[in-house]
């Protein structure tokens, strides 16, 4: 009796599985067809419709096929053992040969906190030393590509589109490098810039610099798309939201600005904290943005209603989301791992203590790998942390296994596909969307009749101040009725003008007068 | 507590020798993908600008006729072969891969005003001006198999030129067997699609076998010439026909009497049936637009197809392509559209300055070309997809120009892609006469508009635009 009934309970489970990947294929409702009244259009959109849902539900099927690796994960085995209890060590005891050699500390006290950068494949590994230390290192084979000093202040690095090109920022101005270490470009309009972010889709290198002026320049062309002054002082706090590609700035105080290269002012501007903002990072789902201050406080945002969704009291000097939503916060010497098991509720997950004195600069999640990469004031470690990257793959996205026709390939297909600059907006998919009608719907005569009467009665009714000593003779009172009732009337008049025809005579503008073709520089411009 | 981190072997993910192919993995996660609508959006305007880029859809000319091409017949059976006749009276086979003439037909002394060839394409029946109906044996085409010569196309071409030409040089003149004389010039021919039995138009429609030499039926409904006629390609009976008495005509063979009459406000120049819905043929009028109908359901137009701006005299020709997806009409003001079949404007228009009235327009039995027959004594071969690269393309080709052409039609409303996308350059004569119809239209609508309005609501129906040219159907 008991095997029927898992049988169908299995059958349930299966079916559920299947409706949530189906959801997550099919990339947001269907539209609403019932409000057309073109027939063909109509047949035409519900065909279209029919095969998205098809082909939602056909990746949804293949899913399990398609997918060779698994994900990680971390699981206490009763609810004593609590996940955040277990150390590097313990972790690396239970975990196959392989993924054991991954971790590393790297100690180089000489040359000044280090910050690190990872390709979006997750393969190459870029450190930069604040003394000037430049390395990129091969993660897959540990071998250490290029190793170089420029002698200067570094402050931040950052990869193009692949591992052969790099920007760093400099003492005076960021330059680009090349895999081999030779200077290929020194950017000077950028200034004394503080930090760099690459945005991939539309090849824009974004800059912040002393002065608090963003710059963007599109790398392929060299072009200087924009720079604006975000008039709110000097700040290093800039992140790239990977799914609009939008920049937010922390400012220092406790606004958060969002930015993109078409517009002077920003998009959005949130106070978010009561004193400077210190770090900002944004989910790859887009829907999230964590941000901490100096007031000693984590808030995680949710970006479509600009509210906080959960508030912790902590310090954190830099933080960073992981391909599956975890949230790595960094503070002094102690780097703390949160996870949401169900929703938004992000619970701590995993700690690691560094030695006492180690500072943390920087912490990144590695892409397509378990590994958080954090850069601190005595070199770089990276350690595992089960269940933060994407398991799977795809060759055509980021492919840690990259051959050089591959990468080739990859490059002049991301070039022909480069978005403009006009595309980014915070609604990534607005551009799918339908634009509102608009004009106003015409208001038919009968409409407009009856509001004129109504407004006409208010008029009569309203309570007029009686005045004393003989001033409020009838008559005088029937005239300022008569102008209330006129005053009510005259909107209802003027529009039913506009109607008859031609409006006023008096209110035709002047004609313009055809100047001749010498002097038509001097005329004004029509404003647009 | 139970660990497991992502390990994966490089082994697993990279081939093992170099003669293996490279293994792709995918994953087909949203989330994966950042701003697909905008790089969507991005590759709909570059293959919009690629498609213009790459359009060139004039193949070649083919002259050799000495006067103006005034109708033409596909064989069913030959996918290179073509017939022209032209206004002198001389009828050409031609070879469209080669662009030459396989054959001549002489004999007719007037205009050829009508061509057809027999279902299994052995017989060509033309009519003309001069009163005659001529009935043609077609040499038989020796196709040699391609695959027995490997490869060489091109002799099997000249091998079945040859054997026309000596076929010709042998026994000249003896190419028609039957010439029937009737009273009153022919204006067009068509044979039924799976029977024996041809149709030819003049004062009346008559039916014909090949082996009589009178017809063996005559319909006729009112005392106007019947300028075209068409058969069905669904039901070999059906037969259209249109009058110069502004009617379309439906006959039936089998009940022997007309079926049934659909008066419109002007003539009808030329009909035709979609080969793949036999139900419905579109018709091309004299104010100059393309009306389809449903031939169960004549009393209103299914779809109006407007673009050519000609005030058309003679006549403004429209074939189907195969695919019954699209048509392409020629008219008198020197171009051709081509029309999807459900478009209410062209989607394509081809103009040339050399090519004067357009008289005739047949699509190729693949699809994939066009020929017009034009007033400038030259067929003229286009591509009916401007941008299509021809030729066998690898597979991966195609799927990319599938998908450049699915992504296109996804964003095409969009203002910047639709510029791009409709933007066709017109002679300068078509673009004023298209500005100055638009206008008038215009004008005429807002007569309409202000009548309508100040007279007792009610009394004005607005007539819906389909059925705006139609007078009323007859039994």
């Amino acid at each position: 009796m008991a095997s029927p009934r898992l049988d169908s309970e299995k059958v349930k489970d299966a079916q559920d599985e299947l409706e949530m990947k189906v959801a997550k294929y099919s990339r947001g409702k269907g539209a609403d067809l019932k409000a057309l009244r073109d027939k063909k259009l109509k047949a035409q959109l519900t065909a279209r419709e029919k095969l998205y849902d098809k082909s939602a539900k056909h990746a949804a099927m293949t899913d399990k096929w398609l997918m060779p690796t698994e994900g990680g994960f971390l699981e206490p085995e009763n609810d004593l053992e609590k996940s955040y209890r277990f150390k590097q060590d313990d972790v690396l005891e239970e975990v196959d040969l392989l993924s054991s050699k991954k971790p590393f500390d790297m100690i180089l006290p000489v040359l000044g906190p280090y910050t690190i950068e990872y390709t979006s494949n997750g393969r190459y590994m870029l450190v930069g030393g604040r003394k000037g230390h430049l390395a990129m290192m091969d993660m897959l084979s540990l071998n250490l590509i290029k190793e170089f000093q420029v002698r200067e202040t570094v402050r931040d690095v950052t990869f193009l589109h692949h591992e052969q090109l790099y920007a760093v920022a400099q003492k005076k101005y960021p330059y680009i490098y090349d895999r081999h270490g030779t200077e290929i470009h020194c950017l000077k309009e950028h200034g004394k810039a503080l930090k760099l972010q690459f945005l991939t889709k539309q090849f824009l290198l974004a800059s912040i610099n002393s002065f608090g002026q963003l710059h963007y320049q599109d790398v392929s062309t060299g072009e200087m798309v924009a720079n604006y002054r975000t008039g709110l002082g000097r700040t290093d706090v800039m992140r790239v939201n990977p799914y609009n590609a939008v920049i937010g700035i922390g400012h220092a105080g406790g606004k958060v600005t969002m930015w993109k290269p078409t517009s002077v002012k920003p998009l959005v501007t949130m106070l978010c904290h009561h004193g400077p903002v210190t770090a900002v990072a944004f989910d790859r789902g887009g829907h999230l943005m964590a941000t901490s201050g100096v007031d000693r406080k984590i808030k995680i945002w949710d970006l479509r209603k600009y509210e906080v969704v959960h508030s912790y009291a902590a310090r954190a000097q830099s933080l960073d989301f992981s391909q599956r939503g975890l949230l790595a916060c960094s503070n002094g010497s102690q780097v703390e791992i949160y996870r949401n098991m169900d929703g938004h509720d992000y619970k701590l997950y995993m700690k690691h203590r560094m030695m006492k004195g180690y500072q943390v600069g920087k912490v990144l999640f590695r892409p397509y790998e378990d590994i958080l990469g954090i850069g601190h004031s005595m070199g770089l470690s990276s350690i595992l942390v089960p269940g933060s990257g994407e398991p799977n793959f795809d060759t055509f996205i980021a492919n840690p296994m990259e051959t050089t026709k591959q990468k080739r390939e990859r490059e002049v297909h991301a070039l022909l596909d480069k978005l403009p600059p006009e595309t980014i907006t915070l609604n990534p998919n607005m551009i799918a969307t339908v634009r509102a009608p608009k004009k106003k719907e015409k208001k038919t005569k009968k409409e407009i009749e009856e509001e004129m009467e109504d407004a006409i009665e208010a008029a009569k009714n309203i309570e007029r101040k009686k005045k004393t000593k003989g001033r409020s003779k009838p008559s005088k009172q029937a005239k300022k009725k008569e102008e209330d009732v006129f005053r009510a009337k005259r909107p209802f008049l003027e529009e039913s003008k506009e109607i008859g025809g031609r409006p006023d005579k008096k209110q035709r503008v002047g004609e313009k007068v055809e100047l001749p073709k010498a002097l038509q520089r001097f005329a004004k411009k029509p404003q647009s | 507590m139970r660990v497991k981190v992502i390990s994966r072997s490089t082994d697993d993910f990279t081939r093992e020798r170099s003669q293996d192919l490279q293994k792709v993995f995918r994953n087909y996660d949203p989330g994966l993908r950042s701003q697909e609508k905008a790089v969507e959006y991005t590759r709909a305007l570059n293959a919009a600008k690629l498609e213009k880029i790459f359009a060139k859809p004039f193949v070649g000319a083919m002259d050799g006729h000495i006067d103006a091409i005034s109708c033409m017949a596909k064989n069913p059976n030959h996918l290179k072969a073509i017939f022209s006749g032209s206004m002198d009276g001389d009828i050409c086979l031609w070879d469209i891969a080669a662009r030459k003439t396989v054959c001549q037909f002489p004999g007719h002394q007037g205009a050829v005003r009508g061509l057809a060839t027999s279902t299994d394409g052995d017989l060509l029946v033309s009519c003309g001006v001069d009163c005659t109906v001529r009935l043609w044996k077609v040499p038989m085409l020796k196709m040699v198999d391609t695959s027995d010569h490997t490869g060489d196309n091109s002799q099997a071409c000249t091998g079945w030129i040859e054997t026309y030409f000596l076929h010709q040089q042998s026994s000249h003149g003896s190419m028609h067997f039957l010439i029937t004389f009737v009273l009153t010039a022919v204006r067009g021919v068509d044979h039924q699609w799976d029977g024996n039995l041809f149709a030819t138009a003049g004062a009346q429609v008559d039916i014909w076998d090949p082996n009589r030499s009178e017809p063996i039926n005559s319909f006729q409904w009112g005392n106007d010439t019947v300028l075209s006629l068409r058969f069905d390609p669904g039901e070999c009976n059906i037969l259209i026909t249109s009058a110069s008495d502004r009617s379309l005509t439906l006959y039936d063979l089998r009940t022997s009497s007309p079926a049934r009459k659909l008066i419109m406000k002007t003539r009808c120049n030329s009909v035709c049936w979609n080969p793949r819905e036999p139900m419905n043929f579109t018709a091309a009028n004299e104010d100059t637009n393309c009306y389809s109908f449903d031939a169960r359901k004549l009393d209103e137009a299914k779809i109006v197809h407007k673009g050519h701006v000609s005030a058309v005299v003679f006549r403004m020709d429209i074939d189907y392509s195969p695919t019954g997806r699209e048509f392409v009409t020629g008219s008198y003001d020197r171009t051709v559209r081509i029309f999807n079949y459900f478009g209410d404007h062209s989607r394509e228009i081809y103009h040339t300055k050399r090519m004067q009235r357009v008289f005739c327009v047949k699509y190729t039995y693949d699809g994939t070309y066009l020929v017009s027959g034009s007033d400038d004594t030259n067929l003229r071969l286009w591509k009916s997809k401007a941008s299509e690269q021809l030729g066998v393309l690898l597979p991966r080709e195609r799927k990319r120009q599938e998908y450049l052409d699915a992504v296109k039609e996804r964003y095409k409303h969009l203002p910047e892609v639709k510029r791009i996308d409709r933007h066709r350059h017109l002679p300068k004569a078509i673009y004023n006469a298209a500005k100055l119809r638009r206008t008038m239209i215009e004008a005429e609508n807002q007569k309409a508009e202000r009548r309508r309005k100040h007279s007792t609501p009610g009394s004005m129906p607005v007539q819906p635009f389909r059925k705006r040219r139609i007078i009323k159907e007859v039994e």
